[in-house]
């Protein structure tokens, strides 16, 4: 066999892998489309939870995703890209940075689970806070805070020393120069890993499972202190129910899942596309 | 009376550098520079590739603080002050003292928020300041009639030539006494290039300018005294014409000759 025909063999190998990933995917969403797309519609969206599936809705789930990702936005935003300023900008040389570096690349390895045991622990038994949307909330923060840090240390180094220089030479101080041209030029890749971050967010389960969001929740949540479910929580309660009206329910979930997961990651692929262009000094 | 005719001599020079060391972790890269450079003339810095032209002129707005392992002894005075003195403030130093860089490196902003940012950042925020200042910079850089009609463009859509003209009307509006270039027409195009120097000139009546460049007739059309660096040595500091008719040194004979550079 010559390199050429090597060359062939490999090319077809990887159009056959990536063939399998992509059929896997079909088959996955025909499957829910076909299950559950007829039951997808405003009633389903709007009405409570019931024991009957066709009375059956996920408003409590969907407004309880709603309440956690704006509190675990609100509590990880500012923490994470602070922190990623502070390591990319500040803390190049400390001990302490450096302690902080090696933490925040093994946090981001570790599964989601131990967070949730985590949460448990700290949020919900020490600080009392019990199975309320804060604990979850908070708990889910701390779970994206890595992915946020490093997104935002990746943006800021990707804005050019040569802007840095020129605000210096012009005068500004340090904070200046970060807030007002290092940041801007940044702020399109911080954005980026900030959605997938909180995209990833919505679609974690194992967690919350943890921290105690309900399966079954018959009202929706008013404060932050309040009981909540979210929507991967209610397809898994739904799932595990032995009968089959219920499996439809679960699929008519995913696909609202889906399409939540998927406008978040495609408002960040415009913003990375869009802010991709501008950057180019 | 000798008294007084040291200080008026004194008062003649713009900046001074009294025997001046550089060192960047062990390699000793500015050897005992002492110059005087006079106000509202265009001094050129030349020399071979890393023979410290630009380290010399980072040392006069201080940018070469940010680097690590750098290391400096003797002084450095503008205005009989000694820069390096503890009490001075960097931001008020390169306010004095502005700076163009080798190749443009304009704002991702409009050529508006380009020119005025060193006023912004001075808490300047009266908007007819501003757009006096943005007209009158511009206008001194020479780049007024080409962006006048579309000040909230991208300064990256510009043309290279452009972006350094607006480089230098941004440095302009703080209005400093003393512009540092750094090889700022190396990367345009001839035309381009001509028209930096004809600035150049323009600007002498106002700053005192110094400038490093590669370009050895560059050198000869547009500074007033010329300085020769070579492995971190001044070799020869004199006005340009005697450097490059009757320059005093072997090396800087050969350098201006281009038998090594
Ligand atoms: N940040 C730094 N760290 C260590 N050494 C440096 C640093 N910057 C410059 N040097 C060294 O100091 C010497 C002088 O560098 P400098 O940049 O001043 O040279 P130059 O004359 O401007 O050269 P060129 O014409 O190539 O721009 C060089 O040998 C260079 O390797
Ligand atoms: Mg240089």
């Amino acid at each position: 066999m010559n390199n050429r025909q090597k060359d062939n063999l490999f090319k077809y190998w990887a159009i056959l892998c990536t063939c399998i990933g992509i059929l896997m995917l079909v088959i996955f969403l025909t499957n829910i489309l076909i299950t559950g797309l007829s039951r997808v519609d405003w009633a389903f969206i709007t009405s409570l939870p019931s024991r009957k599936a066709e009375l059956a809705g996920i408003k409590t789930a969907l407004l309880g995703t709603v309440w956690i990702l704006i509190l675990t936005a609100i509590i990880a935003i500012p923490i994470g890209v602070a922190a990623g300023i502070y390591l990319e900008e500040y803390g190049k040389k400390s001990r302490f940075a450096n302690i902080l570096e090696i933490n925040i690349t093994n946090l981001a390895g570790v599964p989601s689970i131990i967070y949730g045991i985590l949460g448990l622990e700290v949020f919900v038994r020490t600080f009392g806070l019990g199975r309320s949307i804060l604990a979850g909330a908070l708990t889910l923060g701390l779970l994206i805070l890595p992915i946020i840090i490093v997104a935002t240390r990746e943006a800021i180094k990707a804005v050019p020393k040569t802007i840095r220089e020129a605000s210096f030479a012009l005068g500004a101080s340090k904070w200046q120069t970060i807030s007002k041209q290092v940041l801007p030029a940044a702020n399109g890749g911080i954005l980026t890993g900030v959605i997938l971050a909180l995209s990833r967010a919505v679609g974690e389960t194992a967690p919350l499972i943890i921290v105690g969001a309900a399966t079954y929740v018959s009202f929706t949540p008013n404060s932050i202190n309040d009981e909540y479910s979210v929507l991967p929580m209610q397809i898994f309660n739904w799932i595990s129910r032995p009968e089959k009206e219920f499996a439809v329910n679960a699929a008519a979930a995913i696909i609202v899942l889906l399409v939540i997961t998927f406008f978040m990651n495609g408002i960040a692929i415009y913003l990375r596309n869009k802010w991709q262009k501008k950057v180019k000094w | 009376m000798a008294e007084k005719s040291e200080v008026v001599n004194f008062m003649d020079y713009k900046l001074t550098a009294d025997k001046v060391n550089v060192w960047y972790g062990n390699f000793h890269a500015l050897k005992d520079i002492s110059m005087r450079i006079r106000p509202n003339t265009v001094t050129a810095l030349i020399g071979p590739s890393g023979c410290g032209k630009s380290t010399f002129l980072r040392l006069l707005n201080r940018m070469n603080d940010y680097i690590e392992g750098f290391r400096m002894e003797g002084h450095i005075l503008i205005d009989e002050k000694n820069i390096y003195a503890k009490r001075v403030r960097v931001e008020e130093l390169r306010k004095e003292v502005g700076m163009v860089f080798q190749k443009p490196n304009p704002f991702p902003k409009s050529i508006y928020d380009n020119v005025v940012y060193g006023l912004t950042i001075r808490n300047v925020r009266d908007k007819k300041t501003l757009d006096e200042a943005c007209e009158n910079s511009l206008k001194q850089a020479a780049l007024w009639d080409e962006v006048k009609d579309d000040l909230k463009k991208s300064a990256l859509a510009l043309s290279g030539g452009q972006q350094q003209r607006l480089c230098i009307a941004r440095t302009l509006a703080v209005k400093p006494t003393i512009i540092l270039m750094d090889e700022p027409a190396s990367a345009l195009d001839p035309i381009s290039t001509a028209k930096i120097e004809e600035l150049i000139n323009e600007l002498k009546k106002y700053y005192t300018i110094i400038i490093v460049t590669h370009n050895m007739q560059q050198a000869g059309r547009i500074s007033d005294r010329t300085a020769f660096f070579y492995l971190g040595l001044l070799i020869e500091y004199d006005t340009t014409a005697n450097i490059f008719t009757n320059p005093k040194e072997e090396k800087t004979q050969s350098y201006i000759t281009g038998r090594f550079g």
